[in-house]
């Protein structure tokens, strides 16, 4: 399947928020991947073509991500 | 009021003069005089169009809320209008505000197409019309009236705002300066970042990524024009590229904008005036 730039973006956002869970300790790995995952699950039903509110969410997850990926948090709940 | 009052008096006099001889005119002019009283007491109602947005529900399309308050029952300001609102019409209405009286700049938005802050804009009294509240132009909303400015805040960051000097102050306390010196920072140092002038700039619109915009600049010319500073020459170079400083193009929305009567637009000219001279 061919994805939109948008679509990219969204992928490429995820598959930087699994990356940056591998540098967390391997005993909270797992927490950080699946508040990562629980995290694009709850906004999964944004309609594709709903420009703005995706972009949104983008700007959002890229700043959360900036700030869980600090070395100084070591476990989400 | 003071239109209604001498037509009230006519009519009163003209009820006496009908009293002599009763008849149908006497109910009218009653009736006229009745109406006018309760004018003078009556409740002077605004309507507010407020931007709502909630960054819960993003697919939620932004819309706008009418308010009507009473003008009588809220004080002069904007500000005081919104913060009526909030605590008695709707809690979920979101607006940064601090010191209700221009000094913080936290309530900077778009009043009437105008960017302003709040606590220092008037309600326009005289005009019927409905008063419509934005945030500010070309920003990330965070929620409602509230935009996101870390971008701005980051390219404060990045002209240095502080003084950077090599040598220890000569009589080892502090950085002395002439009366004449201290006065090129007038109109300067009073600047308090609330962003109306940048957010005003269609050429910060369209190039806020790089473009310093004039409020940053205007703080980068504070510093270039302080004679304490000995990074000059760095400054300037920092500001020697297309981008960042002339990207202005002397629009001067900027100076029309600014609530605290401050000039970006001359700061921005006085920087590439020193930049042509100092090369």
């Amino acid at each position: 399947m061919r994805l939109s730039g948008l679509q990219k973006e969204v992928v490429a956002l995820y598959r930087h928020c699994l990356r940056e869970s591998r540098k967390k300790p391997s005993n909270t790995r797992a927490h950080f991947e699946n508040f990562a995952r629980s995290e694009f699950k709850r906004n999964e039903a944004v309609d594709r073509r709903d420009f703005a509110a995706i972009e949104f969410l983008l700007r959002k997850g890229r700043r959360q991500l900036e700030v869980y990926s600090s070395p100084g948090i070591r476990d989400v709940r | 009021m003071a239109a209604l009052r001498p037509s009230s008096r006519i009519l009163g006099s003209s009820a006496i003069r009908t009293a002599m001889r009763p008849g149908a005119v006497f109910t009218r002019s009653m009736a006229s005089v009745s109406e006018t009283i309760p004018q003078e007491k009556s409740s002077n109602m605004k309507t507010f169009q407020i931007y709502r947005w909630n960054p819960d529900s993003p697919t939620e399309k932004p819309r706008m809320q009418s308010y009507t308050i009473d003008l009588n029952k809220t004080g002069p300001m904007v500000l005081d209008a919104l913060v009526r609102i909030k605590n008695e019409l709707d809690p979920s209405l979101t607006f940064r505000r601090s010191c209700r009286e221009g000094i913080c700049g936290s309530c900077a938005m778009n009043i009437n197409g105008q960017n302003t802050l709040a606590c220092l804009c008037r309600i326009p009294a005289e005009s019927s019309s409905d008063v419509k509240l934005y945030p500010l132009p070309h920003t990330y909303v965070v929620k409602d009236l509230v935009p996101d400015l870390t971008h701005f805040y980051k390219q404060y960051k990045s002209i240095k705002p502080y003084l950077q000097r090599d040598d220890p102050a000569p009589d080892g306390k502090e950085y002395r300066q002439s009366k004449e010196d201290r006065k090129k920072l007038d109109g300067l140092y009073e600047c308090i970042l609330c962003a109306c002038c940048s957010t005003s700039c269609p050429s910060y619109w369209w190039n806020s990524e790089e473009y310093l915009g004039p409020a940053i600049l205007l703080q980068s010319y504070r510093w270039l024009a302080d004679s304490r500073d000995q990074r000059k020459p760095e400054r300037r170079a920092n500001l020697e590229n297309s981008m960042s400083l002339y990207r202005c193009h002397t629009i001067l929305n900027c100076t029309r904008a600014c609530p605290k009567g401050l000039n970006p637009g001359k700061a921005i000219a006085e920087i590439k005036k020193s930049m042509s001279l100092s090369a």
